[in-house]
């Protein structure tokens, strides 16, 4: 006969096990299973690569903090069927959670998949509005609607004006057509006229993001008289913009964009060098004084020496983060436990400025902030707010020629 | 600014001319459409990128080089792979030439990657200020390029015997062969000519359109619009078609709403198609 167990060794062994199951659970369990949904070839594919930099850095650094994923990633190849197709193909592989879809209409795609096989998206980048308008149950979403970012974009204008005594008269709104483009658009239309802005804006300019060249959209900007260029682009539309701005030598006293990709980016810098400068850009951007983001800058800089880290980066890695964050909390990587778990996500630690990230019930994180990055020396320099600025703002823009 | 646009269109079409001109030719003397056109130019933007990033030659330089090379290889892809088609049915001669169409754009990827190479010559932003107009000096240098190439092209037709014998071929093959006529030969030379004209505008096109593998349909899509508008076959015709489109973008951007640009060349060649199904400078079939 073995020996006898007592009420009282039983008892605590059975609140010993309550008490560390889960997390005895976790370890034995395999890999959270990520599949990562990304614009890795066609018109966005250099965003898309930007974004896989974060996930390609992800799996490590999450296995350092006992958060361990296995990741599969798919490409859109830019293209709104594709996404769909892709997420199809992702969670028939075996993928107990998606991430992505960097463009908005792909996202949007790709909700409507999980949704109906009931797997949790959690969207990296993506500011239609509408994306947790729908109703989706499973869409959690850590990056601003098109309107805060709009929002945070325009209101920060005011802060920048007043810290480099800027004065204007009127801008020019030059915006790409797209999905996210038309949602920053009416965005602007909407909250402009409520933000007591330093100028008024004029002519609207809607472009076509694959048009070849722009020189009919800047020589209307120019003929418009506007001192301002209020820009949304999406990418390489960027710098067909600026290089078209510089050869009509049109000559704003100010370039921003109240929080839109292209201007930030490593082909920019290369393929404009002194002409990319001085551009302003209000958005979310990675925390340098975050721990987390830290260790993530060095994993970067390791792994890419050669590449700019940038929002892209940081919100696909947060992304992952999340979700594995999901699936330690819940103790499994089940589908269903991680849509459980999500809802009640609260990450203090994280890496990008801004709040815990945390849900409301519509799935969306209201708690990131937006800053004020300008270009300078062909790197994207944080100006405002103050106690983050790495350099202060220079504005009006020196003229093309005197570069 | 109309007449700022109107110029900017003028010097785009005619580089688009240039371009079309090759689709144009090989059309109009061996009757194969040419569905591997864009991705042929790409091929050349790819080469004049390289030979501008690796060994410093600016694509004024690098384009005759380029476009001999695209001459050689376009001789070789005709003798070695299309002749065998000449005379088999069209839908056999789309489905090759979309095949080489894909191999290409997926080799661009695969050598080059998804990501756009832009090719930046010290005067990449340079412009002339003549009066009140403001010419961007890349699309000036590369349209009077296009206008001398084309002129050289015209000329050898009209003018050289090699010239003369190609347009009796395309005018009747079977009198071209029984006057004893190297047929093989002249469509390989067309071929050949066809792909030196994307050489030539593909490099010019690397000035002004940065460099990837998804901009090939695009071509390839503006080069069939461009030539159905001037007329399938006539070389006069791509050139104006060239010109006519790249104005009528302009204008429309300008007066209308720039992204309805691609929309309004479209509307063009479906007016055309209605009206006069030859285009504008092709004959009656």
């Amino acid at each position: 006969m073995g020996p006898r167990i007592s009420r009282r060794q039983a008892l605590a062994g059975a609140t010993a096990a309550a008490v560390f199951a889960p997390a005895l659970r976790l370890s034995a369990a395999a890999p959270l299973k990520v599949g990562v949904l990304l614009p890795l070839s066609g018109s966005l594919a250099r965003e898309g690569q930007n974004c896989k930099r974060g996930a390609d850095i992800s799996a490590e650094l999450l296995a350092s903090l006992g958060m361990p994923v296995e990741l599969s990633i798919g490409d859109t190849e830019s293209n709104l069927d594709t996404a769909r197709t892709r997420a199809e193909k992702l969670i028939g592989d075996g993928a107990q959670v998606l991430v992505g879809a960097f463009d908005s209409a792909h996202t949007i795609a790709a909700a409507q998949v999980c949704e109906q096989h009931g797997v949790p998206l959690i969207v990296n980048i993506a500011a239609a509005p509408n994306i947790t308008e729908q109703g989706f149950r499973t869409v959690f979403r850590n990056f601003p609607t098109a309107a805060r970012l709009t929002g945070d974009g325009l209101a920060l204008i005011k802060d920048l004006f007043k810290a480099t005594n800027l004065s204007a008269q009127k801008a020019v709104f030059l915006h790409n057509n797209d999905t996210f483009g038309q949602a920053m658009a009416g965005a602007v239309g909407k909250l402009a006229p409520t933000l007591d802005l330093p100028f008024q804006i004029g002519e609207t300019i809607a472009y076509d993001g694959a048009a070849r060249d722009y020189a009919v959209e800047i020589g209307k900007a120019k003929a418009s008289g506007a001192d301002v260029a209020l820009v949304v682009s999406h990418g390489e539309d960027a710098i067909k913009l600026i290089r078209e701005m510089v050869k009509q030598r049109f000559e704003p006293k100010a370039i921003i964009s109240p929080g839109s990709p292209g201007m930030y980016e490593a082909q920019y810098y290369h393929t404009l060098g002194k002409y990319g400068d001085y551009t302003v850009v209000n958005l979310p951007w990675i925390n340098p004084k975050s721990p987390l983001a830290q260790k993530l800058l060095a994993a970067f800089a390791k792994q890419f020496p050669d590449a700019f880290f940038e929002m892209n980066v940081g919100f696909t890695f947060e992304a992952i983060m999340i979700a594995a964050d999901a699936a330690r909390r819940a103790g499994s990587t089940a589908s269903k436990a991680l849509l459980e778990a999500l809802p009640s996500t609260n990450i203090a630690e994280h890496v990008m400025i801004g709040g815990p990230i945390a849900f409301d019930a519509k799935g969306q994180n209201n708690n990131i902030h937006s800053a004020t990055i300008q270009n300078r020396n062909s790197k994207p320099v944080v100006v405002l707010p103050a106690e983050s600025a790495e350099m202060a703002p220079v504005l009006p823009m020196p003229g093309w020629q005197n570069r | 600014m109309i007449a700022d646009q109107l110029v900017t269109g003028l010097l785009t079409g005619l580089i688009y001319g240039l371009m079309a001109l090759g689709l144009s030719v090989v059309f109009g003397v061996m009757r194969i459409v040419n569905f591997a056109h864009g991705e042929m130019a790409v091929v050349a933007m790819y080469a004049a990128w390289a030979a501008f990033r690796f060994l410093g030659l600016d694509p004024l330089l690098s384009l005759l080089p380029i476009a001999g090379l695209m001459f050689c290889a376009g001789y070789l892809l005709q003798r070695g792979l299309i002749q065998p088609f000449v005379s088999r049915p069209d839908y056999m001669q789309f489905i090759l030439l979309i095949s080489v169409a894909l191999i290409l754009t997926n080799g661009a990827l695969l050598i080059f990657g998804p990501e756009a190479h832009g090719l930046q010559v010290d005067y990449a932003f340079d412009s002339y200020e003549i009066g009140p107009l403001l010419i961007d000096k890349v699309r000036l240098l590369s349209a009077i390029a296009a206008l001398v190439l084309t002129g050289l092209l015209l000329a050898f037709f009209r003018f050289t015997l090699t010239g003369k014998a190609i347009r009796a071929a395309a005018d009747n093959r079977t009198g071209a062969q029984v006057i004893g006529l190297d047929i093989k030969k002249l469509y390989a030379i067309t071929f050949g000519i066809g792909a030196a004209c994307l050489g030539a505008a593909g490099t010019l096109m690397s000035l002004l359109v940065d460099v990837m593998p998804r901009v090939g349909p695009e071509l390839t899509l503006l080069s069939f619009v461009i030539v159905i508008v001037g007329g399938l076959g006539s070389m006069a015709g791509a050139l104006a078609g060239g010109v006519l489109i790249g104005v009528a973008e302009a204008l429309a951007g300008t007066l209308l709403e720039p992204s309805l640009k691609s929309m309004f060349s479209y509307g063009l060649l479906v007016l055309i198609l209605l009206l006069r199904p030859q285009g504008l400078l092709g004959e009656r079939s």
